[in-house]
């Protein structure tokens, strides 16, 4: 219920919305929460395992049970903590986890059956066959036990993610955090203030406490509002940090545009990678519940949380409210409650010697041992020395103490340490480099001790960066002491659940115990306490000391899980914003991108470029049809293919000759000005990283090109060879491949065609096989270098990028008038196997020069990269796996890529496998299909019918195994 | 993760590219036998503690560095040149 | 026999103006990778300072003079751009005027977009007027100068144009919807 005159937001502007359809209005400012609470909703979901009605616990991002889902279609959003989600108009919200209802749920039934479905049933009744787990329990848990769901639809949302770097980062901007920042800033640090809620002043804005003679809240926004004015400080409100990373990097998620309707084109959320030189941790302290029967029923809360829904929003989850804690501060609860005019039953306090701050009925040396309420809290027993109790509330406010949220000092793997007088985990100093823990999260749970301490902490940060700190009056705060006595589970008849939303209860720990789970790590994973979503934020602690109890252990022994990140839940479409589609990884295109799109060519990736893969004609239905023509064109006419998207590395130097004869296995310093040559270069185990040809432009001039797929790798090496291996050579290289449009020109009509196109002509005896010079192509310089993939008579003509989109017009236009034109990726791929020219299909990582028949360009050297490797006796064993050529004994027979290959009469299994088939074709020109593969011993083998298996496609043919060069074998056609 | 180039400052590790152990940087003479190949191209320690990693500065100025760090608590003690390392 | 045609690598999808920036194609003009070679670093220096009056940028720096401007691309390698190369003997000298495609991002939000693809250190106090970078933008590898308070130019690899545009308009309009 809302109670008038309370709260931080005075604006009568009412917000409407919907829970599970019916209709609601909210106030400005509200939480979803803190509107449902006013609405007095008081089961808001249920709990994962067995259903059980479950309420809003505590007030912030920790909270297990009040997970809603928002909106719905492709922006259906599941899992939203309801007391993180801001109100909007609008806003749609349903709960989760019920059938048909929350208010009655059918999977209930659950809970009856809970007798059989403690801690390690799973594990005790799965070890069944696999079977019954696969077909029978999986899908029924997965439907009686579950969270929100996903629509199933694609999601158009826009996420993004961002990177920033600061001197100081400060996480969290309660009282500790702003004084922090408030030191930070004037000494003249770039801060940034990350903090997970709206509205910054952590806990100043849920108490009612004053500071230097403002309330908590004023404080803040003044604070706030001088930070804002600084150039030097970032505010990241709705950022929650999430996780701590190596070397000062620390991720967050920030809320962008989720406190309000949709906008399109405004990211929901925006993942950040935040670098900073120091960090400090202000992320305050959680409060704990306490283990009691029946501790689970809606209408019991954190005390904390009671006091930030009545100071903060102005909403109280019950007319009658009672307060149950081990502590004083707990007790403000009361006060608070009191002075709104909120009839408080009584404070049952655990400590025989606890005092009343006020005029309410304290219980002292009292416990809570039961509930009662159908749908929410009506009344509660509670025990005090001999003698049983009824009080009447529908809200109780329980306090088991506070947690210091250490999580993020601990995500480097540093153990945290338990503390006897605070009865909580403390960080220590160091566990992550840099960070720095201050206020509640380490400890300090007075308001003035936290503000000293952040500007302590400041002081000490600043000094470190070498900056002078600035002299800051501490304001004045309550410093009332903490006052804690241990109470983590209530004895009593019922279930006392310890993880809310993962239905782990104070039994279940202990029968962890009792079947030797004793290690903390083991109960966790045996119990699941602590792997929901909150992840143990409100549990750990209480679980951990009733395992310490239950193997007679103390909680120091006894040790905490492991805190990983993230912090808080982050959505993957935030961690993976940019990536979808497209944006998974950049697009590049080649000059005659468009040209070959108009001409209606489907494009293919090949590594991140784009390659028209055939031209169909109009009366072409496949591309079987097409890439026929296609290679028919280019055997007896010209084609046109841009080339462009192979490696091209300008090599110069001195060296550059004795640079490539050690990078490649063949020789290059013997390489003539004007020649190309073709090189294989090895990796230093002796196997091929990859081929291609050279064209020596000068003296120390060359110009590489590498496989359009190796084109990075080859790089990298080149850039090792030269700085790692070889500093002694004096050669320089850059990559050239996007200085140069390059397009084959291929066929017998090649020059013929180039005659009209390069200034001059082509004359014959200067441009013999494998040479290279510079020409003008009509008034540009460019390069010209007669070399062939094709097999046939061809040239690659290269000029800059820029000319590149209309000089492929031109030679498409003029090929077309020869009877030629476009050939694309498929043809290509058919002429190089019919020619038997091997790709990275062939030269795959695992074949060596000895395996591609190339054994004779290592064995002439001393040596270069991959020499001595290549040398041992099992690369060059005739027992390998060989290249050879497949065609069809019966021409009509299909051979099929990663088909595997054995003995005419063998049966087709691993055992008996001798080889395997790398590429394949129909050839248009020997009328049949061919394979390129590798066989055992294939080399002295020619002329042997083989069988070849696809156990994938279910093809089995019998092949014959001949010379990889299907066509021209004698390489007339590429002289001519 | 952000490792300290010699020559561009400390970057972000997308930058970088993971080779393996520097190690690699001794290689053997061409005649050193197989057993020195092998050790050189196939057998690593695997330390607890300190390490000295290849990375290659691809997304950056194209530099090879040696990078020192601690596979236990993730520090980076620092990085220079291969190039310097080897020559 | 007509002349070829030339295109800009961003022919047809830039200029835009999204929110509080403009991103622009440039013309770098003649574009030329100079790479000295061993010992000859001060010589190349000296040779272009006398040719075109500035010399052979530090790693991470550019330097300009006139319409000249060389920028550090690299270990041991610059750019020349918006003049012809003068003849060095001491360096490898690479014809790239095609190669790169290079973009302006001007205005008051500039760095913010920047900020959702660059993994740097763009602060004014860190990445000053004439600082250059090699980094990534996105997945593309490429290079970052500050060429003003409030601008930026961007260079990536020609046939990366598209993409390059595409993230920059991308980060700009999620920049420009946070109001
Ligand atoms: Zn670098």
């Amino acid at each position: 219920m809302r109670i008038e005159g309370r709260g931080l937001c005075q604006s009568n502007t009412s917000v409407p919305f919907t829970f599970d359809g019916e209709r609601l209005t909210g106030r400005e400012g509200d939480t979803l929460a803190a509107a449902l609470i006013a609405n007095d909703k008081r089961v808001v979901g249920r709990s994962f395992k067995y259903h059980r009605p479950r309420g809003i616990l505590t007030a912030g991002s920790e909270e297990p049970n009040a997970l809603v889902t928002i909106g719905h279609g492709p922006q259906q959003d599941p899992n939203v903590r309801a007391t993180v989600q801001e109100l909007y108009e609008g806003l749609e919200a349903r709960s989760q986890n019920a059938f048909p209802s929350v208010s009655f749920d059918l999977m209930a039934v659950n809970d009856l059956m809970s007798p059989f479905l403690g801690a390690g049933f799973y594990y005790k009744t799965f070890m069944w066959p696999k079977n019954f787990w696969e077909k029978l329990y999986e899908p029924i848990i997965r439907r009686a036990a579950g969270l929100g769901a996903l629509s199933g639809l694609t999601n158009e949302d826009t996420y993004e993610k961002a990177y920033a770097f600061c001197d100081v980062l400060v996480i969290g901007a309660g009282p500790t955090g702003l004084m922090a920042a408030l030191g930070a800033a004037r000494a003249g640090a770039d801060v940034i203030v990350a903090d997970e809620d709206s509205r910054m002043g952590g806990r100043l804005l849920a108490e009612t406490g004053e500071v230097d003679g403002k309330p908590g809240h004023a404080w803040a926004a003044d604070i706030v509002a001088e930070l804002a004015t600084m150039d030097n400080v970032r505010l990241m409100h709705r950022t929650a940090v999430t996780g701590a990373y190596d070397q000062g990097t620390y991720g967050a998620l920030e809320r962008v545009g989720q406190h309000h309707p949709h906008q399109p084109g405004k990211p929901l959320e925006c993942f950040w990678r935040i670098v900073a030189r120091r960090a400090i941790l202000c992320a305050g302290a959680l409060e704990r519940p306490v283990a009691f029967p029946n501790n689970d029923r809606p209408g019991i809360m954190t005390a904390g949380a009671v006091r930030a829904y009545l100071n903060r929003w102005g909403v109280v989850a019950g007319r009658k409210v009672a307060v149950f804690a081990n502590n004083d501060g707990a007790h403000r609860t009361a006060l608070d409650l009191m002075a709104a005019g909120v009839d408080v039953s009584a404070v049952i306090d655990s400590r025989a010697e606890a005092q009343a701050l006020g005029d309410y009925k304290l219980f002292t040396g009292a416990q809570v041992i039961g509930t009662k309420g159908r749908k929410g809290l009506e009344s509660l027993s509670i025990r005090q020395s001999d003698r049983t109790l009824r009080i009447e509330a529908e809200c109780l406010a329980v306090s088991g103490g506070w947690n210091p949220s250490v999580h993020l000092a601990c995500h480097m793997n540093g153990r945290p340490e338990w503390n006897a007088e605070t009865l909580s985990f403390l960080p220590r100093d160091g566990m992550v480099p840099g960070m720095t823990a201050a206020g509640a999260a380490r400890g300090q749970f007075s308001t003035a001790a936290c503000l000293a301490d952040g500007a302590r902490v400041a002081k000490e940060v600043v000094i470190e960066l070498g900056l002078t700190p600035s002299d800051t009056a501490m304001p004045r705060a309550e410093d009332r002491p903490y006052r804690i006595e241990e109470l983590w589970a209530v004895e009593g008849r019922g279930r006392k659940w310890l993880d809310f939303q993962n239905d782990v209860h104070v039994k279940d720990v202990r029968l962890a115990a009792q079947e030797n789970f004793r290690s903390v790590e083991h109960m966790k994973r045996y119990t699941t306490q602590g792997m929901a979503t909150d992840q143990g934020k409100n549990s750990n602690v209480a679980a951990l000391a009733v395992l310490a109890d239950a193997t007679g252990r103390g909680i120091p022994e006894t040790g905490t899980t492991t805190f990983r990140p993230p912090y808080t839940p982050v959505s993957i479409a935030a961690m993976g914003a940019g990536s979808q589609g497209e944006g998974f990884a950049p697009k590049r295109v080649t000059t005659s991108h468009t040209a070959s799109v108009d001409r209606g060519a489907p494009m293919i990736e090949a590594g991140l470029w784009y390659r028209p893969s055939y031209f169909p004609k109009p009366d072409e239905r496949t591309w079987q049809e097409s890439c026929n023509r296609e290679v028919t064109m280019v055997r007896n006419a010209v084609g046109i293919c841009d080339v462009s998207t192979l490696g091209k590395i300008d090599i110069q130097g001195p060296d550059a000759a004795a640079f490539l004869d050690f990078v490649y296995t063949n020789t290059f310093s013997t390489l003539k000005v004007g020649r190309v040559r073709y090189g294989l270069m090895l990796r230093e185990d002796g196997h091929v990283m990859d081929d291609g040809t050279t064209a020596r432009m000068g003296k120390s001039h060359f110009v590489m090109t590498t496989t359009t797929a190796a084109a990075g790798l080859v790089m990298r090496h080149l850039a090792w060879v030269s700085q790692a291996l070889r500093p002694d050579l004096d050669v320089v290289f850059t990559s050239a491949t996007e200085q140069w449009a390059q397009f084959a020109v291929a066929g017998p009509k090649s020059r013929d065609l180039l005659d009209a196109v390069v200034d001059g002509g082509i004359d014959p005896e200067s441009w013999p096989f494998m040479a290279c010079g510079e020409v003008d192509v009509m008034g540009v310089r460019g390069r010209l270098f007669r070399i062939s993939f094709s097999g046939e008579h061809a040239y690659e003509i290269a000029v800059p990028a820029g000319y590149g989109a209309a000089l492929y017009r031109v030679l498409l236009a003029q090929a077309e008038t020869m009877g030629g034109g476009a050939y694309g990726m498929e043809a290509l791929n058919v002429m190089r196997i019919e020619k038997g020219h091997i790709t990275h299909a062939e030269i795959h990582g695992r074949t060596t020069a000895f395996d591609i028949g190339f054994e004779g360009m290592v064995s002439k050297k001393t040596d270069c990269v991959g020499f001595s490797a290549s040398r041992r006796p099992g690369l060059l064993e005739e027992s390998r796996e060989q290249l050879v050529g497949l065609h069809p004994v019966d021409p009509a027979g299909k051979l099929t890529a990663g088909a595997h290959l054995f003995e005419d009469r063998a049966e087709p299994v691993r055992t008996n496998d001798h080889g395997y088939v790398t590429s394949v074709c129909h050839s248009p020109t020997l009328g049949h299909d061919l394979a390129l593969g590798f066989l055992t011993n294939g080399r002295a083998r020619h002329g042997e019918t083989i069988k070849m298996v696809d156990h994938l496609r279910g093809v089995t043919t019998l092949a014959r195994v001949c010379d990889p060069v299907f066509f021209d074998k004698e390489g007339a056609r590429v002289r001519g | 993760m952000r490792i300290p180039c010699p020559i561009c400052g400390t970057r972000d590790r997308r930058e970088f590219t993971y080779q393996g152990a520097a190690e690699l940087l001794r290689r053997p003479a061409p005649d050193a036998g197989d057993a020195a190949w092998d050790d050189y191209l196939h057998n690593r320690d695997n330390p607890c503690g300190e390490a000295r990693d290849l990375w290659f500065h691809e997304a950056g100025c194209g530099a090879w560095l040696v990078v020192e760090r601690d596979t236990a608590t993730h520090e980076v003690m620092g990085a220079e040149l291969a190039e310097k390392v080897a020559s | 026999m007509a002349n070829l045609v030339a295109l800009s690598p961003c022919e047809g999808l830039l200029p835009q103006t999204i929110g509080a920036v403009t991103i622009a194609e440039i013309d770098p003009g003649p574009v030329t990778a100079i790479l000295p070679f061993k010992g000859q670093d001060k010589a190349v220096g000296e040779a272009l300072k006398s040719a075109l009056g500035l010399g052979f940028p530090a790693p991470g720096r550019s330097q300009s003079k006139g319409g000249a401007r060389a920028i550090w691309v690299g270990k041991g390698e610059a750019l020349l751009m918006g003049a012809a190369c003068p003849d060095l003997a001491g360096a490898a000298c690479v014809d790239q005027s095609d190669a790169w495609c290079v973009v302006e991002i001007v205005g008051d939000r500039a760095e913010d977009v920047l900020a959702r693809l660059v993994p740097l250190d763009l602060r004014a106090s860190q990445f000053k007027r004439g600082h250059t970078a090699r980094t990534l933008l996105g997945r593309m590898t490429a290079s970052a100068t500050r060429s003003g308070a409030k601008a930026f130019e961007i260079m990536v690899f020609r046939s990366m144009a598209e993409t390059l545009v595409e993230e920059l308009t991308r980060a700009a309009g999620a920049v420009a919807a946070r109001g």
